[in-house]
């Protein structure tokens, strides 16, 4: 066969899969998301009782202080910035990352257990003495270790019960007041079966929130 | 412990209950005979096949295959540059990116027409949304079904057949089993929660404290993320992949993803036992994959669940792993996916491979290493046989019988083939460019300029890990990684990554194909010899085993000298005591 006849071959099956699989099969499944599953397909956006936007239902955002149930340590603080000083242009585009950190880096012990330096900018102040300060005597797996996305929008019920008695005391309420929001705020396994259960933190807070407004 | 046994067992049961549905129903789309979608598919294949001038009746021979790979893919390769070069005025680009650098464009155009899915940038900020689904989207078909393609036609000169039309191959592996499944599969991943927009990131306030803001990255992502699954590709729309609440939201989605990476592979298998009229062979060498991948994901479970131990002492308890891993997933869910993936060539990850155990990076690795624990699209059963015809040279010459496979003659020609293109090609561009790497100096603090330097991020033996992992998932086309290894801009090792990973996924992808199609071919057209019972059996429990030993002794002998260095090393360190 000749050069010029093989190469036409080449080009118009290019450009006739790719019509079809670049061009038709996308818009056809963004149409058919954009009208049937609304809410899913932008991204599971949640709206506070204003109306405004407040995050999504599946991404994860930052919780350090005690009057809310702490998120998981992030990379990168959950794509957030200050507006102001984004530098980095983390607005523009959101990011994702992991740690990295080998089992075997020292790092990953000086970040969890904190570390001294007489230069203030380079010690570390740990995840464990932040936690166990903030009265979470037994910080879980899930609060110290950072998790793969950066966004993890879920604790373990586990990690939530370890912190129930500081949210409780810094909102003045009964712990039994708040276990029912953790337990309606879990997402259980699939099926019962596949995944491990873990609670939306974000939704969890809101539902705080709902409860008892943080003063 | 024993409720993630159960999950990780369920999910193996499934694939193998998948298997012989599917492998049939790709058997009697590559022999021709009649399927339920015919209806359908008959007239837009004929307005395709119109339209890009094939003539469908036309066998080709195996250099005329050949040609046709190389031709097209160069020609889809070149369309894909020319879009990434040009996204900075190409539509739908919301967050405004520009075009990338040079040698990032060189290199994701080379990963992404391998079928492997090496990804050294992040999704959200260097590529736009057209770049994505027109683009990097097209090659997650185009790229798995050349696979297929190279994989049935090797079967079929295996078999005595004519190797087939790559164009029909090509085109049929797409309208018949990539489009369909990926359509099914991305209405389960919208209702599941994954998006599928064309709108920007939402930028939104944060709850806790209303003046920081937090930006949600969105897009076309549903369509895109099950091609990237089941056609073994990995490359995912955001820089953490499967990892990603937006690409992987629940167990649910899990749970088809690591399904979905398998389920073509193992079928092939079976597909390879209808073509042949050997159920008995396929279902035999199917054991002998799967009986090492559980082996495989047993090790690296148990290590996961046992945890760190330096990181027990700190919590005063025994508990998993959970660094770079997802709490909705866990031990269990992070460990099964992370062994399938580096096992069937997908390389997406729902966990950070580089913060695994030791044990974990040793299993992964040497998964990449045999690269037949499933393998590659189409590729990975090819690859199989050609461990099979070895091993009947082997043993042939063990009890001095003539080789013959499938009634063909085994001789000089086919065992060059077999042992130094398809499997000794992959050593070679793994090691080589490995061991240059290590030369390398690391960056000094406040370098800005490109240079050759390694970007390697983890101290001591890890940090021979990070970069053998990183060739090895080249050359085996994979595309995962060890995520810490500095390889994306703009950082200074960034250069020396693109391309040096560059020649390693040509060398791991070429040379192999071209290599099969050929031993496809010389086999094609040898006379068949009559079976007497003096033959060799091939489709015994015996052979099978001594297939496996052929394996592992290969694959053995070749890399544990690395493995020792790298993954082993390791664990012996931290079961010293870190720091």
């Amino acid at each position: 066969m000749s050069f010029t006849r093989e190469a036409s071959r080449a080009v118009r099956s290019t450009l006739v899969l790719w019509v079809l699989t670049a061009i038709i099969y996308p818009l056809a499944m963004i149409a058919f998301g954009q009208i049937v599953f609304p809410f899913q397909a932008n991204g599971s956006i949640i709206k506070n009782a204003q109306g405004q936007d407040v995050g999504s239902a599946l991404i994860g955002q930052p919780f350090t202080s005690d009057r809310y149930f702490n998120s998981r340590p992030s990379t990168t603080s959950y794509s957030t910035a200050d507006p102001k000083k984004d530098d980095a242009g983390v607005l523009k585009t959101g990011v994702s990352g992991a740690s990295n950190l080998a089992p075997s880096n020292p790092a990953l012990l000086d970040r969890m257990k904190g570390k001294s330096d007489p230069d203030p900018t380079k010690a570390i102040e740990g995840d464990i003495p932040r936690l166990q300060k903030a009265g979470v005597k037994q910080p879980t797996a899930d609060l110290v270790y950072t998790s793969g996305s950066s966004l993890d929008p879920h604790i373990t019920p586990e990690g939530a019960a370890a912190q129930l008695d500081r949210v409780a005391k810094a909102r003045g309420l009964q712990p039994n007041q708040l276990e029912p929001l953790i337990s309606q705020n879990t997402d259980g396994r699939f099926l019962g079966i596949f995944g491990e259960p873990g609670v939306n933190v974000l939704k969890l807070n809101l539902a705080l929130d709902a409860l008892k407004p943080a003063s | 412990m024993f409720q993630g046994w159960i999950q990780i067992a369920l999910t193996l049961l499934i694939v193998v209950a998948i298997t012989p549905f599917l492998g049939g129903y790709m058997a009697r789309v590559y022999l021709g005979e009649r399927t339920l979608l015919d209806p359908v598919l008959n007239p837009v294949e004929r307005i395709l096949f119109k339209l890009s001038g094939v003539q469908t009746r036309e066998n080709m021979t195996g250099w005329q295959y050949i040609k046709a790979v190389l031709y097209s893919n160069l020609v889809m390769a070149l369309l894909l540059t020319f879009i990434l070069f040009s996204q900075g005025w190409l539509p739908f680009n919301p967050t405004a990116l520009s075009e990338p650098t040079w040698d990032t464009v060189l290199h994701t155009v080379i990963s992404f027409i391998t079928n492997t899915d090496q990804q050294h940038y992040s999704g959200e900020t260097t590529y736009g949304y057209f770049a994505q689904f027109a683009g990097l989207g097209y090659m997650l078909f185009v790229s798995a079904a050349t696979g297929l393609a190279v994989g049935i036609a090797f079967i079929r000169g295996l078999t005595g057949r004519p190797l087939g039309n790559f164009y029909v191959d090509l085109t049929q592996s797409i309208t018949r089993i990539l489009l369909p499944i990926g359509i099914i599969g991305t209405i389960l991943f919208i209702a599941g929660g994954v998006p599928e927009t064309l709108t920007g990131p939402a930028i939104v306030p944060t709850l806790e404290n209303p003046a920081i803001s937090q930006a949600i990255a969105r897009g076309p992502v549903a369509h895109f993320e099950i091609l990237k699954q089941i056609g073994e590709n990995g490359g995912g729309f955001f820089a953490v992949n499967s990892a990603h609440p937006f690409e992987n939201p629940s167990p649910f989605t899990n749970l088809i993803q690591t399904v979905g990476m398998v389920m073509i592979p193992s079928s092939f298998i079976y597909t390879y036992g209808v073509i042949a009229n050997n159920r008995k062979q396929a279902w035999l060498v199917y054991g002998m994959v799967l009986t090492i991948s559980i082996v495989f994901i047993i090790f690296n479970g148990i290590s996961e669940y046992n945890g760190n131990p330096a990181v027990n002492a700190l919590l005063g308890g025994q508990v998993p792993n959970l660094e770079g891993k997802e709490v909705r997933f866990g031990w269990a869910q992070s460990a099964l996916f992370s062994v399938i993936t580096t096992g069937t060539m997908t390389g997406a990850v729902n966990s950070f491979h580089d913060s695994f155990m030791p044990t974990g990076g040793f299993v992964m690795m040497s998964n990449m290493f045999l690269q037949i624990i499933w393998g590659g699209q189409g590729t990975g059963t090819a690859y199989l046989f050609a461990y099979l015809i070895l091993a009947v040279f082997v043993t042939g010459l063990m009890v001095g019988r003539t080789p013959e496979f499938l009634g063909r003659k085994i001789e000089k020609r086919e065992v060059v083939l077999a042992g130094f293109l398809i499997l000794l090609v992959h050593p070679i561009a793994i090691l080589i460019p490995g061991a240059i790497a290590m030369s390398l100096p690391s960056a000094p603090d406040g370098v800005t300029a490109q240079g050759f330097y390694n970007g390697i991020t983890n101290p001591s033996f890890h940090g021979l890990t990070q970069v053998l992992y990183e060739y090895a998932s080249a050359a085996a086309n994979n595309g995962s990684g060890f995520g810490g290894l500095l390889t994306s801009q703009p950082a200074p090792s960034a250069l020396w990554w693109n391309l040096s990973a560059s020649f390693s996924l040509l060398a791991g992808r070429y040379v192999p194909i071209v290599a099969l199609l050929l031993l496809a071919d010389s086999m094609s057209r040898k006379q068949p010899v009559p079976m007497t019972s003096g033959t060799l059996r091939t489709d015994t429990g015996l052979f099978t085993g001594i297939t496996a030993g052929v394996i592992l002794i290969m694959g053995a002998l070749t890399f544990f000298p690395v493995l020792a260095l790298g993954p082993i090393a390791e664990a012996f360190q931290i079961a010293k005591g870190i720091g």
